[in-house]
C-alpha cells in the first residue's frame, strides 16, 4: 500500500490478509491463491504488510477490551490515513470486525469477503472457469464458518462459486444456518479446549466424512487450520482434502 | 357499563318485580347473586395478587443497567409481529412448531371466551353474548373448541414427547428438579383447563334442550354438539347443572392458577416474549457491542482525541458484568423470557461435546440470581446492606445491596470459556434471546476488572499489544507474499 501512495496511486481494492493469513503455512497458501486470482483476473489490488494489524476479534471475544481498542484504532488511523474505501478480506472474523465493528471507532470502510468477491466476478464474466476441472462431478462439501453465516447472513455466494466448479455439493447434516462451529472462535483458537468428550473439531470432521465426500471447502483460514487437525486426529487426512474455495478455483485452472 | 347492566336486566330480571312473589325465583336470584359476590372476589383477589407479582418481575429486572442501543421502531415491531407473534422462528423445527401453534392459538382464541365468563360471572347472568350474536357465536365457540381439541392433541403429545420420549434437550443437567416439574405442571394444568372448557359446554349443549328459557341456544357447536349427549345425555338436569358450574368454574380458576403460576415459571414467555423481541438486539449477530468507555480511554492514550483528566482521576471503574447490576435489564428480561426449551443448547457446540458451557443454564442462572435478590430486597434484611454504608435508619435498596455473592456463584469460569462465539444459541432461540452477550460481559468482568481469565490468553493479548499481531511471530507480515512473487520468478 505505500508503494502505491507513493506513487500517488490508489489500488482498486485493500486486501486485508489478517493473522492466520500471514504467519500460518497452512493460511498462507489461501492468501497466494486468492493474489493469484487477482491478478489473473487483473484486479489492481495492495496489502498492508506491517502496517497491518491484528484487527481485535480475538482480544474482543476473550473480553480483553483493551487490547481489542488498542490494535483496532492502530488499523483506522492506518486505513485512513491511505483513505483506503473498499476492503476485501480472505478471513471471515477480519471482515466481520472490519465490517461491523470498526464503524462505530470511527473506521468506515465497503468491507466484502473473499467468497463474495469471488462471486461477483463469475457473475460479471471476469473471473472464467476453466470447464473439465479436476473438480468436475465430484463429491464436495461446504463448511460455514460462523462468522460468515449466522455472523453476517452470507449462505449463498460461497455455494454459488462450488456450482460454477461443476462439482456435486454434498450438505452436512448441519449447515446454513445450523453449521456446527470448528472450534476456534471466540479465541479458542489461541487456549486449550475446556474438557469434554471430545474436540469440536471431531465432531465438525465426522460430520464432513458421513457426507461421504473427499473434498471439504471452506472459507476461513481457522476452519482449514482447525478442520485439517481434526481430519489428522480422524485419520482421514489422506481421503479427505481441505481447500478454501479461493484454492478451488486456482487448482481448477491451472494457475 | 350501565348498557351491559340494561342488557342483563332486560335478559333475566325484567319479569323479576311480576315473579317476586314466586319463592323458587328468589332463591334462584339469590344464588346468582351468591355466585357473582364469589366471583367477584375470587377474580379480585387473582387479578391483584397476579398484578403484584408481575410488579415485583418488572422490578427485579430494572435491577439491570440501562444500555443505551439504537433500535429502529418499525425492525421492532416487526420483530414482535413475526417473531413473537408469528412464531416465524418455532418453525425451524416443524413438529414441536405444529404442536405449540395448536396450544397458543387456542390460548389467543380461549382469551375472547374469558371476555363472556367475567361479564356471565359479574353480573350472574349466562352466555351473555349468545342471542346477540346467533350464528357468529356458534361460529366463535366452535372455533375455540376445534382449537381446544387441537391443543389437547398438542399437549398430550408433549407430555409424551417430555416424559416418554425423554427428547435430550429436557433432560441435561440443569433440568433437574424443579424445571421439569414446571414443565409437566403446565402442561398438567392446560388438560384441566381443557377439561373445564368441554364439561361446561357439554353439559350446557344438553341442558339447553332441558331448560331453554335459562339456557340460550348456541346452535350446533363443533364439539359439544356431540360430545355433550355423548357423555352426559340421559343425566338428570340436577346433575348437569351440577357438571356445567364445575365446568365453568374449573374454567376459570384454571385461568386465575395459571395467571398466578406464570411469574414462577419458565410460562412467562408468553407474556414477555413480546417485548423481548421488541427489545432484541437488531445488529449483526456477529456483532459484538462497542465499550465506548475505553475506546475514549485508549483514543486520549493514543493522542487521538484530548484526554478528560478529571475522568482520569475518578474511580477506575467496573467493566464488564459479575451480577445482575452490571447486566443490562434487557439481559435479564431475556433472562425471564427463556422458557428453557433447550434449542440454544441442543446446537451448542462445547455443550454438544459435552464442555460444560449451556447455553440455557446462563439465561437460568441470570433469572435465579435475579429472583434470589428480589426476594432478599423484599426481605428488608439490614445483613445485606453493603457494610460501609450500614447505618442507623439506613434501609436495604437495589444500590446498598450486597449479599457476598456474584454471579459467578452461579456460573463457573470453566463455562464462560468454553464458549466458541459461534452464534448458534442466538440463531436458535425463537424469542430472540442472546445468551452470548451476557457470556461477553462476565468475560470482559474476568478479563477487565479482576485481571484474570485462562492463561493461555496472555501471549495473544501481549502478542496484539506489542507485535500487532495475534501470533508472536518475528516474521515481516507480508513474508508469504515475497516468497510467492519470488518463486513466481
Amino acid at each position: 500500500m505505500a508503494e502505491f501512495a507513493a506513487e500517488g496511486r490508489r489500488p482498486e481494492i485493500l486486501f486485508w490478509v489478517g493473522c492466520a493469513g500471514s504467519y500460518d503455512a497452512r493460511a498462507q497458501k489461501i492468501m497466494v491463491a486468492f493474489a493469484k486470482i487477482l491478478n489473473e483476473v487483473g484486479i489492481e489490488f495492495a496489502i498492508l504488510g506491517n502496517e497491518e494489524g491484528c484487527t481485535g476479534d480475538p482480544a474482543r471475544r476473550a473480553g480483553n477490551e483493551f487490547v481489542f481498542q488498542m490494535s483496532a484504532l492502530q488499523n483506522i488511523e492506518v486505513l485512513n490515513g491511505y483513505e483506503v474505501q473498499k476492503i476485501v478480506a480472505a478471513c471471515p472474523h477480519c471482515f466481520n470486525t472490519l465490517k461491523n465493528e470498526y464503524p462505530a471507532l470511527g473506521g468506515n470502510y465497503d468491507v466484502m469477503h473473499h467468497t463474495q468477491l469471488l462471486q461477483q466476478l463469475i457473475n460479471e464474466g471476469r473471473l472464467k472457469l476453466q470447464g473439465g476441472g479436476a473438480f468436475e462431478g465430484k463429491k464436495i462439501t461446504y463448511h460455514d464458518s460462523c462468522y460468515l453465516g449466522r455472523g453476517n447472513d452470507v449462505y449463498e455466494a460461497p455455494r454459488a462459486v462450488l456450482e460454477a466448479l461443476d462439482n456435486e455439493l454434498v450438505e452436512m447434516k448441519r449447515s446454513r444456518t445450523k453449521g456446527l462451529c470448528c472450534g476456534a472462535g471466540g479465541a479458542q483458537m489461541f487456549k486449550e479446549e475446556e474438557d469434554g468428550s471430545h474436540r469440536i473439531n471431531v465432531e465438525r470432521v465426522r460430520e464432513v466424512v458421513d457426507t461421504g465426500a473427499t473434498i471439504l471447502a471452506a472459507n476461513c483460514p481457522f476452519c482449514t487450520i482447525m478442520m485439517n487437525d481434526g481430519l489428522k486426529a480422524e485419520e482421514k487426512e489422506e481421503e479427505i482434502m481441505i481447500y478454501d474455495l479461493a484454492e478451488l478455483i486456482v487448482n481448477n485452472n491451472q494457475w | 357499563m350501565w348498557d351491559v347492566r340494561y342488557m342483563v336486566m332486560k335478559q333475566y330480571d325484567v319479569s323479576f318485580l311480576k315473579k317476586v312473589s314466586n319463592l323458587k325465583s328468589i332463591i334462584s336470584y339469590l344464588k346468582r347473586m351468591i355466585q357473582s359476590i364469589i366471583f367477584i372476589l375470587v377474580a379480585g383477589a387473582a387479578l391483584g395478587y397476579a398484578g403484584f407479582q408481575f410488579m415485583k418481575i418488572r422490578r427485579n429486572i430494572l435491577l439491570g443497567k440501562d444500555e443505551p442501543t439504537e433500535r429502529d421502531t418499525a425492525k421492532a415491531w416487526q420483530n414482535v409481529a413475526f417473531v413473537a407473534f408469528g412464531q416465524k422462528k418455532m418453525f425451524k423445527r416443524w413438529i414441536p412448531a405444529i404442536l405449540h401453534l395448536f396450544i397458543y392459538v387456542a390460548f389467543l382464541a380461549t382469551q375472547i371466551e374469558l371476555i363472556e365468563i367475567f361479564i356471565d360471572g359479574v353480573f350472574g347472568v349466562h352466555r351473555f353474548f349468545a342471542p346477540y350474536l346467533g350464528v357468529l357465536y356458534t361460529g366463535i365457540i366452535s372455533f375455540i373448541e376445534i382449537l381446544s381439541v387441537l391443543a389437547f392433541v398438542g399437549t398430550v403429545i408433549f407430555l409424551i414427547r417430555r416424559n416418554l420420549l425423554k427428547v435430550p434437550r429436557f433432560h441435561k443437567i440443569e433440568m433437574k428438579g424443579w424445571p421439569t416439574l414446571d414443565g409437566n405442571l403446565i402442561l398438567f394444568f392446560e388438560i384441566l383447563l381443557l377439561i373445564g372448557i368441554f364439561s361446561m359446554n357439554g353439559a350446557d349443549t344438553v341442558l339447553q334442550k332441558l331448560d331453554p328459557a335459562h339456557y340460550p341456544d348456541t346452535g350446533n357447536l363443533a364439539v359439544s354438539s356431540w360430545l355433550g349427549p355423548a357423555l352426559f345425555g340421559g343425566l338428570s338436569e340436577g346433575t348437569l347443572v351440577l357438571i356445567e358450574r364445575f365446568g365453568w368454574w374449573l374454567h376459570i380458576i384454571m385461568v386465575f392458577v395459571f395467571l398466578n403460576y406464570l411469574p414462577k415459571s419458565k410460562h412467562l414467555h408468553i407474556l414477555l416474549a413480546f417485548p423481548n423481541t421488541f427489545y432484541a438486539n437488531q445488529n449483526e449477530k456477529a456483532e459484538v457491542e462497542n465499550m465506548p468507555e475505553i475506546m475514549n480511554e485508549v483514543k486520549g492514550m493514543m493522542g487521538l482525541v484530548e484526554m478528560d483528566e478529571s475522568a482520569m482521576e475518578a474511580e477506575l471503574p467496573e467493566f464488564g458484568a459479575n451480577d445482575v447490576f452490571t447486566l443490562s435489564w434487557q439481559n435479564i428480561l431475556a433472562a425471564y423470557t427463556c422458557t428453557e426449551c433447550g434449542r440454544c443448547t441442543s446446537v451448542c457446540p462445547a455443550n454438544t461435546t459435552e464442555k460444560k458451557l449451556s447455553p440455557r443454564k446462563i439465561m437460568m442462572d441470570i433469572r435465579d440470581r435475579a429472583e434470589e435478590i428480589g426476594q432478599n430486597l423484599d426481605s428488608g434484611n439490614p445483613e445485606f446492606i453493603r457494610e460501609d454504608a450500614r447505618g442507623e435508619g439506613v434501609t436495604l435498596t437495589k444500590e446498598n445491596y450486597d449479599d457476598g455473592k456474584s454471579l459467578f456463584d452461579y456460573i463457573s469460569r470453566e463455562e464462560i470459556h468454553a464458549c466458541t462465539t459461534c452464534m448458534a444459541c442466538v440463531e436458535a432461540c425463537p424469542v430472540l434471546i442472546s445468551p452470548l452477550d451476557p457470556i461477553v460481559k462476565l468475560r470482559r468482568y474476568e478479563v477487565l476488572t479482576e485481571s484474570a481469565g485462562p492463561s493461555d490468553w496472555l501471549p495473544m493479548y501481549n502478542s496484539i499489544e506489542n507485535g500487532a499481531s495475534a501470533w508472536q511471530i518475528p516474521d515481516d507480515r507480508d513474508k508469504w507474499a515475497k516468497e510467492a512473487i519470488a518463486s513466481n520468478e
